[in-house]
């Protein structure tokens, strides 16, 4: 994207922080709340240097900034805090609270999807529920079956939730930014694997809208459509794909929900082959829903069968070979895109 | 019911607000019976939990309440809203399903609400409203408006984890909440002497070093003035209180429940204390309204029910477009 705006580099954590701290200056009814995520509550030598801010760091500094009333260490009590959270935006606050590990949504799963999604439609459209909810995903770092899953098809099959999947260090400050300053609840999903990820990030506070998918790589072969992690994976695929000729348009949807439908459907009327690659489980997922949506409104378009690249129907598995084996490798997605030209 | 009735002299209440508080009780129950009736006439799709039996604590906890104040309820929720200032013509529409129910027809009873008079739902899902209040009451701190929660809920979500998860929340945050757990006896059709492990539930209070107390939620003045005194704490920022309000349902859990887990005598027992009765007895009995006075207010309560009635069922049901409507702000 050609844009006048200075940018610099930046990681993939730092994106999130800086979004967290301009949204906070901007607007004083954003708060935070989460485990952890000032640190150091009741250690005072901790309060101005060595706190926490959340088991990634990725908060650290704002407690020194904001103070205490604005950052909120909860307890470990999951459907309590983000229940609240809930309850906080119904009536005049723009919480975003942290759920860890998006594995840990069944602790406080009715809060999100009974309360929160739900509320607006119940009442009649008299209520909002300005709420973020930023959650780690994605396995890769051995953390196991219960702090390694993406889950990000769950929330974007709810009605309510708007379903947020950054893949850089742009787009996570951009699009956090757009979900602070959104009226509906969102999931924000941060891939733990990508908080090192250095690339230019843009300065000042503008958002990034919702629905608008990013292309980025261009091609004329096949439309790869990747999420999150996957799509430096895709990318990666496309480098050695290129070499032997094959151009791969890698398309990042960056929203779940609301999906930008008109932006996959152009590339594969150009393409007319569509590989979608998701660290998900298989089942009822976004790849399977991206799938159907090109089989249902691009059937046309088509020379070859649509493929997808997920996770296995398993749990993520702890043993590096298994997770390795588990994730769709740049490999997997290049032999996958043989297989269709 | 382990705390019998004491006539507690309602001192700090002047005559207009005792009337004001005969006559949201009376609205209740007429609301409720006339609910009661209709659904059983097929004019209310779904399920309908009815108040009647309860209303004394509604409205002895509202009494204290304003716009600026919230509170969330239960499957139970008809009496909260009333007493909270709800419109009740928009809630009998929202009972039909009708277009000109406070939620244009989209909660129906279960959901009912009003969020610009405080009331932030009834609620489906047991202790579900829990975190809820704990959110208004973390508003209200934060930006400083002065307002308290109130949360409304069962002996039955006095199990759920979300009660627990609250009530440590508040007294840790130390949030401008009251926790009124209306303890009816059952949950569902399981006694709360099978399902509680605690004798009184307002005892679990004192796992979270929080005053809990038990009040007589048959007793109007009794409910007002322990709600007088948790109201006050939570808005002096001396954080949360347990109320427990142990009271009775006079139907059942919802309207078709054959109520074969309790006995006629004890539905007997506690009619013979009904409150509202007992509301109207001291007001006669202490000249504050005569007969002709009390019979005034509740022809005037069945006139505007019964309007309520003739009107809802003459509103149209919301055009099939709503279906898709209200899911989000913006999409």
């Amino acid at each position: 994207m050609v844009t006048a705006t200075a940018t610099r580099q930046l990681t993939y954590g730092q994106a999130v922080t800086e979004a967290l701290r301009i949204a906070m200056r901007e607007d004083p009814t954003v708060i935070l709340m989460g485990e952890d995520i000032a640190g150091g509550a009741m250690v005072d030598h901790l309060v101005n240097d060595d706190a926490w801010g959340g088991p990634m760091g990725v908060t650290k500094g704002l407690v020194q900034e904001f103070g205490r009333d604005r950052v909120l260490d909860t307890p470990i009590t999951e459907a309590g805090f983000i229940g609240a959270a809930v309850g906080a935006a119904a009536t005049g606050l723009r919480p975003v609270a942290e759920l860890m590990f998006v594995d840990f949504f069944g602790c406080c799963m009715d809060q999100i999807f009974d309360q929160g999604a739900k509320l607006r439609y119940m009442f009649g459209g008299k209520a909002r529920c300005p709420v973020v909810i930023r959650t780690q995903i994605g396995a890769g770092v051995s953390a196991a079956g219960q702090h390694s899953g993406c889950h990000y098809s769950v929330f974007t099959h709810m009605p309510g939730i708007k379903a947020v999947i950054p893949s850089t260090p742009a787009d996570a400050k951009g699009l956090l930014l757009s979900a602070i300053r959104d009226d509906d609840l969102v999931m924000f999903f941060e891939n733990k694997v990508l908080y090192g990820m250095k690339g230019e990030v843009p300065e000042g506070d503008e958002g990034i809208p919702f629905g608008v998918a990013d292309i980025k790589r261009d091609g004329d072969d096949v439309t790869v459509v990747a999420i999150s992690r996957m799509v430096t994976q895709s990318l990666l695929a496309a480098e050695q794909l290129a070499a032997e000729g094959i151009e791969v348009e890698v398309i990042d949807p960056r929203t779940l929900s609301p999906l930008d439908e008109e932006t996959i459907l152009t590339s594969v009327a150009k393409t007319h082959r569509l590989v979608v690659v998701d660290e998900d489980n298989p089942r009822c997922s976004a790849a399977t829903d991206i799938a159907a949506l090109v089989a249902d409104k691009g059937f046309d378009f088509l020379d070859a069968p649509i493929k997808l690249v997920t996770a296995p129907h398993t749990p993520v598995p702890f043993s590096p070979p298994l997770e390795a084996a588990y994730v769709p490798s740049p490999e997997r997605i290049a032999e996958t895109v043989r297989q269709i030209m | 019911m382990s705390s019998p009735s004491t006539a507690i002299e309602p001192a700090a209440l002047d005559r207009e607000q005792l009337l004001t508080m005969y006559e949201r009780m009376v609205e209740i129950r007429t609301f409720e019976d006339l609910a009661g009736k209709n659904f059983a006439a097929g004019l209310v799709p779904g399920f309908v939990h009815l108040y009647a039996g309860e209303e004394a604590v509604a409205v002895g906890v509202c009494a204290h309440l304003t716009d600026r104040d919230y509170i969330t309820s239960t499957h139970r929720g008809h009496g909260h809203c009333i007493a909270k200032g709800v419109d009740i013509p928009g809630m009998v529409a929202e009972l039909m399903g009708k277009s000109t129910g406070v939620c244009k027809g989209k909660g129906g009873s279960m959901h009912i609400a009003d969020v610009e008079k405080g009331m932030l739902g009834a609620n489906g899902i047991v202790g579900g409203g829990i975190p809820l209040a704990c959110g208004a009451a973390l508003t209200a701190k934060t930006l400083g408006t002065g307002g308290v929660a109130v949360c409304f809920f069962g002996d039955g979500a006095s199990n759920q984890g979300t009660f627990h998860e609250g009530l440590n929340l508040a007294a840790i945050w130390k949030l401008p909440v009251v926790f009124v757990c209306e303890n009816n006896g059952y949950a569902e059709s399981t006694p709360v002497g099978y399902h509680c492990a605690a004798s009184d539930i307002a005892n679990r209070a004192s796992a979270y070093e929080i005053p809990g107390v038990v009040v007589d939620g048959f007793d109007l003045f009794a409910v007002h003035e322990t709600a007088a005194e948790a109201i006050g704490r939570a808005r002096r920022g001396d954080g949360p209180t347990l109320i427990e309000a142990k009271t009775y349902r006079y139907y059942g859990h919802f309207q078709g429940d054959m109520i074969t887990y309790r006995t006629e005598e004890e539905l007997n027992r506690y009619r013979q204390r009904d409150p509202i009765v007992a509301v109207k007895g001291y007001l006669l009995a202490h000249g504050l309204a005569d007969e002709a006075g009390i019979d005034a207010i509740d022809a005037r309560v069945t006139e505007k029910l019964d309007a309520a009635w003739v009107a809802a069922k003459a509103a149209a049901f919301p055009a099939v477009e709503e279906t898709l409507t209200d899911v989000y702000v913006t999409y």
